[in-house]
């Protein structure tokens, strides 16, 4: 999987974002060495869709997200988004690119100031940015409140702590919507939050993403909740993107060997469904000494000595489906032709 | 009891008490706070037979993670106030001190927690942290110490035990730290295990391989296991039993294929369908449940669920339902004046199914 290439990529003009050959290290001290946690990875968002990124903690997702932001500057490759370079721009035209362009975060308790009245801080966007009077202000914020299920009056006059996690996550919603964004990133945003609280927020975000023609990339560990949502969705592991498909097609025929693994550890609520033993041992390697040949090798079911030596190149197997796997589930063998000598 | 009475009762002495292994009466453990008396167990009664799991959930503020801190004596002794029996092997251990109940955690009783991080003592070589219960309640020597926590960090299926044994937890992943507090918690082959949220902070397929684990100790050893969490999808196949709470109340209580099979309370419904299904289509509407929990200090009157239940009636607000066994299976009983299937249910239903305009 520890695919590399671009077949995936669309030549659309409703291409709001695009991502190439995106590379993000990490310095290890002083040692020299580095944490290879995005390593090449291309991917692109079409206006008003929901692109899923999916994988295991230490797979590049949260990164990926925040290199897209250019919260962190990426070391390699390149961003698009509306048609301009983000990874060469100043900063403050990076500051402005950024209210296009909004984030939301896992732990929504933090990521609001605890200080502050939630009110407030779901208006400092505006008055940053002075749009609007006063007035304009106060009508937007309260009508976004009110959008996502927080009481305006209420929320003038209390704290984040007065308010529960799934509440303080409308309330982050809130105030990344605020400044009219084209497209949020949402980092795991219902992974703090009960089931019941987990199913309000993604028909919240679902909702609101219809009404103000949102642009979503939804960064999550459970394929479950983001199949839900999304229309397109990017498996990645240790750096690198293993399959790329439409939501429904990635449910009912997974090509890539981790995918399916990701699937069947699912727990499935109910009891008649026999446990599937869990066909994979271990925890992903170190991206600091990531694997030759294709980064999941080590834990593959069907990994053999090409595996282990030459790279898999994501290729075409379906209709908008994707793989980089030398021995995929469908789609057969990767032919010759795409073999490649590019290695991570 | 005294002291000296615990001490004596020896693990073989207590496996062999005829009886369930823990039974609780009316049990409640109510917080003074500066807002007024925080009811958040209030009132809960069941048995557990030796050997068995059972899966104790709810949502945040259900009360699930205090009843199973009462049970285990870990409690904050100021602005506590505890009332009700718990009997665990035929000894009350719910008015014990701390004092009393540090001879029966990790040889009766242990409990792993959500967060594996902030556990484990980060200045401390795993080894030694399993160890230490070892020499404290079983009195092994050192050597004897060592060579078992290597075994047991086998037993969890961790490899390079020898190289662990020596490594701090920060060297450690999420997942591998959970096994380490697994194999802290099985160091004196302990009767009951609580595990609250185990998986809640590890990735799905270090989730799956946590509760596989979990499940095979449970067998191997003929420990009960009790299995605290938010998501019905995690204890379906881990459990022989599910009680689901909600605020401070049980309010369903089944053996897991019976629940599934047959759920009476619309809550233990709403909880289950608002997990998102892999075989719906993406951009599937969720099924939620309204609002939020109750507060505890002030829960409503009658049915604590009835302001969030949508089949709710006039007498869900005023009185509160009894927890009743149903007709066929005295082992499944419910707190539900209109439970689902019931006559009143379908016609809420129908009703409500007509203004959303489907049938």
């Amino acid at each position: 999987m520890a695919g590399t290439g671009k077949a995936h990529l669309r030549n659309s003009p409703d291409v709001l974002l695009r991502v190439e050959d995106l590379t993000v290290e990490f310095p290890v001290g002083r040692t020299g060495l580095k944490v290879n946690a995005v390593s090449g990875i291309s991917l692109d968002v079409l206006r008003g869709e929901t692109l899923g990124l999916v994988g295991e903690s230490g797979c590049g997702k949260s990164t990926t997200g925040r290199a897209i932001m250019q919260l962190r500057r990426p070391e390699g490759g390149s961003v698009v988004f509306e048609g301009n370079e983000l990874t060469n721009m100043s900063l403050a035209d990076m500051r402005e690119a950024r209210t296009r362009m909004q984030m939301i975060f896992q732990d929504p308790i933090s990521s609001l100031n605890p200080r502050r009245k939630v009110r407030d801080i779901v208006m400092e966007p505006l008055t940053i940015w002075k749009r609007g009077s006063n007035a304009e202000r106060a009508t937007k914020v309260d009508s976004l409140l009110s959008e996502v299920g927080i009481d305006p009056d209420r929320a003038a006059e209390s704290q984040p702590h007065q308010f529960s996690g799934g509440q303080c996550q409308r309330i982050s919603i809130a105030r990344s919507l605020v400044l009219d964004p084209t497209l949020i990133i949402c980092d795991e945003p219902v992974s703090a939050l009960d089931v019941s609280v987990q199913a309000q927020v993604l028909n919240l975000l679902e909702d609101l993403k219809a009404k103000h023609g949102l642009t979503l990339i939804f960064i999550a560990h459970d394929l479950a909740v983001v199949k839900n949502i999304s229309d397109r969705i990017a498996v990645m592991y240790l750096g690198k993107i293993c399959e790329v498909a439409p939501s429904d097609g990635l449910y009912q025929q997974p090509a890539h060997h981790y995918t399916k693994v990701l699937l069947d550890s699912i727990p499935v609520p109910d009891p008649e469904v026999a446990i599937h033993k869990v066909a994979i041992e271990g925890e992903p390697p170190s991206p600091v000494l990531p694997p030759a040949g294709c980064r999941f090798n080590p834990r593959c079911p069907a990994a053999d000595d090409r595996c282990r030596s030459e790279e898999p190149q994501l290729r075409e197997i379906g209709v908008g489906h994707f793989v980089a796997c030398h021995h995929p589930l469908v789609g057969g063998d990767a032919p010759v032709s795409v073999r490649s000598a590019t290695s991570a | 009891m005294s002291i000296g009475s615990t001490t004596n009762i020896t693990q073989a002495a207590l496996r062999d008490v005829p009886g369930p292994l823990l039974e609780l009466t009316d049990v409640r453990t109510h917080f003074r706070t500066p807002r007024g008396l925080v009811r958040a167990v209030d009132g809960v009664s069941f048995t557990l037979e030796r050997g068995r799991s059972l899966g104790i959930v709810g949502e945040s503020g259900s009360g699930k993670t205090i009843l199973s801190r009462s049970i285990m004596g870990l409690l904050p002794t100021k602005g506590t106030e505890r009332s009700g029996s718990i009997r665990f092997a035929g000894t009350e251990v719910g008015n014990k001190s701390r004092k009393e109940m540090r001879h029966i955690w990790g040889k009766e009783m242990a409990m792993i927690f959500q967060d594996p991080m902030t556990s484990l003592n980060p200045l401390m070589r795993i080894g030694d942290q399993i160890a230490e219960p070892l020499r404290l309640h079983l009195g092994m020597s050192k050597a004897d110490a060592a060579a078992t926590a290597r075994r047991l960090l086998q037993d969890v299926r961790i490899p390079e035990p020898d190289r662990r044994l020596a490594q701090y937890p920060h060297e450690m992943s999420g997942g591998m730290r959970q096994r380490v507090m697994i194999a802290i918690a099985m160091a004196c082959g302990p009767t009951a295990l609580f595990a609250d949220e185990p998986t809640t902070a590890l990735d799905v397929t270090v989730q799956a391989q946590i509760l596989d684990l979990l499940g095979e100790q449970r067998r191997e050893r003929n420990m009960s296991l009790v299995l605290v969490t938010h998501d019905l999808g995690v204890v379906a196949g881990h459990t022989d039993e599910i009680a689901v709470m909600y605020g401070g109340k049980l309010v369903e209580k089944a053996p897991t294929k019976r629940l599934f099979a047959a759920m009476k309370m619309p809550y233990t419904e709403g909880l289950l369908a608002s997990i998102p299904k892999l075989e719906d289509r993406s951009h599937s509407r969720l099924n939620v449940i309204p609002g939020r929990p109750p507060d505890l200090v002030n829960p409503p009157k009658g049915c604590r669920f009835a302001p969030r239940c949508p089949y709710a009636s006039a007498r869900c607000n005023e009185e509160e339902p009894p927890l009743t066994a149903t007709q066929d299976d005295p082992d499944h009983s419910y707190a539900c004046w209109y439970p689902v299937g019931s006559p009143e249910y379908h016609e809420a239903r129908a009703r409500i199914n007509a203004s959303a305009g489907v049938n």
